[in-house]
């Protein structure tokens, strides 16, 4: 069982979540953060007072996944979750040692 | 003019209809009817005469109810959104409140004694109690002021601008003032520095009016002077003597919601029209020209203030415009009554660059903390366009000095009348040092009973919680 945790860019996450669907990822978790990497926000300016807004509005998706998805998942974020330009976010994967449902604890890959 | 034109044709068809009637009755007694008809005739004219003043009268009266309701728009919700959208989430409530304590402490003031000290009596710098809890004000008109609607309705109308000109200090001071420092302060501001320039300027026998035997007639239509000098000039004040917001300027304090300025701004713009039009007190060309030199004045300050900012940063922002429009309104409102068309824009264009720099060149360099820019915008943009009053000003706008064997006597520059120029910079002077010492002298009495200002933990918390014990957003609910 792997973790799957994607930050991307907010525009593209509706594409990215109805790829997922269609590979038959049925469960993710969604969160609206903000961050940055090496893209370093933009400036607003308000009656001449100018503001670096250097933490941007990003989606992070966390999916919990058996071995075999995993590089279906993978592929098909970075297929359509790029952009090409600075900003586009990244995917962090690691290992998870088990889980459990909470209806009728269900352990291992059977409770994803 | 209209009312004899009216005479003259009653008069003319009345000799003609009767006649046949009268020439058939002369037979059995002359000398009788022929006696009679002129009284006849006379009677009539009279009560034609009244039905004439009558149908004026309602036809004003309607324009000056609408107004009046036109220039409250303009302090709730004009204001109150325009402010509101500008401060951050945590200030909202507090800041609408203050316009909304002002609609109504201002009003109960004015009822008591306020219209008495701005409009009763000639002194030449304030009124007196004659007029006190409205006594004498009634369905009769006031001749020295409006002849034409009841006193009632001016006096209500002038109401209207008594509550916005405190507001707009609100402008400075937001996002720090306690709140019962800005009750008690609004209080002594609106009997210390309204009151007394609302007099010296639209009073009779005030010391800078123009109509009615003022000693420097300093032209100011709707309030260039009375409302935006002293009340951006006191905000600017307000603004040294309170310090700077906590983490002003480091940290950022970007307004926190554009729509609701911009709804606010779009309701003011309105609302000016009840302002600057309705200062006309009647519905007629006088009006008709204020309303048009208004809209013009607005609109060029929009376009030059986003040119500035478009020229400066690369793009014109929503909020650059909406500014420049009330810079407009404000620089316009003195004029509005003496100018033309053209002048307008020109008095517009030139406002919405000066209100640009103000708000963001000047502010920076000397550093003071006008939260909203009531001082860069009311009292720049008040000052600019009392000047330009004395320039553009022309008699065949509004002949304000009569005519001289039938030949209206000079108003502002453009007539060759350029002294004009020289009373309108004493106007300006006036309205500075009132609000000036004014507000000094205030800020120290209420420092002392109230506080002005909140402590540093509440001002983090924001004013919603600590002053009102409520927040605007209450999003999990």
């Amino acid at each position: 069982m792997m973790k799957l945790e994607a930050i991307i860019q907010p525009s593209r996450f509706d594409s990215v979540k109805d790829a997922l669907l269609e590979i038959g990822i049925e469960g993710m978790t969604i969160t609206e953060v903000r961050g940055h990497g090496r893209q370093k926000g933009h400036t607003e300016v308000y009656r001449g007072r100018e503001y670096t807004v250097d933490l941007l509005p990003k989606i992070k998706l966390e999916i919990v996944l058996a071995d075999a998805l995993v590089n279906r998942a993978v592929e098909t974020i970075l297929k359509t979750a790029k952009t090409g330009k600075i900003g586009d976010g990244k995917i962090f994967l690691s290992r998870v040692d088990d889980a459990i449902r909470i209806r009728n604890e269900d352990r291992g890959e059977n409770a994803l | 003019m209209k009312r004899l034109g009216v005479l003259c044709c009653c008069l003319l068809f009345l000799s003609f209809l009767p006649a046949p009637r009268l020439q058939a009755q002369q037979s059995p007694s002359a000398s009788a009817t022929s006696q009679e008809a002129p009284k006849v005739i006379t009677e009539r004219l009279n009560q034609l005469d009244q039905k004439v003043a009558q149908a004026q009268s309602s036809a004003d009266n309607a324009w000056m109810l609408v107004s009046a309701a036109l220039v409250l728009m303009m302090t709730g919700p004009g204001l109150a959104l325009f402010y509101g959208g500008l401060v951050r989430h945590k200030n909202i409530l507090a800041i609408m409140m203050q316009s909304f304590a002002l609609m109504v402490l201002i009003t109960v003031l004015w009822a008591l004694v306020g219209y008495s000290l701005a409009f009763g009596g000639d002194g030449p710098v304030i009124g007196n109690f004659a007029h006190a809890f409205l006594r004498g004000v009634g369905a009769d008109p006031n001749p020295d002021y409006a002849g034409t609607i009841p006193q009632t309705t001016f006096m209500v109308y002038q109401l209207m601008f008594a509550i916005i000109t405190p507001a707009l200090i609100t402008g400075a001071t937001a996002e720090r003032m306690k709140f019962s420092g800005t009750v008690l302060f609004m209080t002594l501001w609106f009997f210390l520095v309204y009151a007394p320039m609302a007099h010296m300027v639209w009073g009779k026998g005030g010391l800078l009016n123009a109509s009615l035997g003022g000693k420097f007639p300093t032209l100011d239509f709707a309030g260039g002077t009375v409302v935006h000098i002293t009340s951006g000039v006191s905000a600017l004040v307000c603004a040294l003597y309170m310090g700077k917001r906590v983490g002003y300027p480091k940290q950022p304090m970007p307004p926190h919601n554009l729509v609701l300025s911009f709804i606010g701004a779009c309701l003011l713009w309105v609302g000016w029209f009840g302002f600057n039009a309705g200062s006309a007190l009647a519905s007629n060309s006088l009006a008709s020209s204020a309303f048009v030199a208004t809209h013009f004045g607005a609109a060029a300050a929009a376009i030059s203030w986003s040119l500035a900012e478009w020229i400066k940063n690369g793009r014109a922002s929503a909020l650059g415009a909406i500014s420049g429009s009330v810079a407009g309104l404000v620089a316009i409102t003195p004029a509005a009554g003496f100018v033309g068309p053209m002048p307008a824009l020109v008095i517009g264009f030139v406002a919405g660059i000066v209100c640009f720099l103000m708000v963001t060149r000047f502010k920076a360099i000397f550093g003071y903390d006008d939260s909203l820019d009531a001082f860069g915008v009311h009292g720049a943009g008040g000052t600019i366009g009392a000047l330009l009053t004395g320039v553009f000003a022309r008699a065949i706008y509004n002949p304000i000095y009569g005519a001289y064997n039938g030949v209206n006597r000079p108003t502002g520059g453009l007539d060759g009348h350029w002294i004009q120029v020289g009373y309108q910079l004493v106007g300006v002077a006036f309205a500075w040092l009132f609000a000036v010492v004014g507000t000094i002298v205030i800020l120290k009495v209420v420092d002392v009973v109230t506080g002005v200002r909140v402590t540093q933990d509440q001002e983090v918390e924001g004013l919603d919680i600590t002053q009102h014990g409520e927040e605007a957003y209450n999003l999990e609910s």
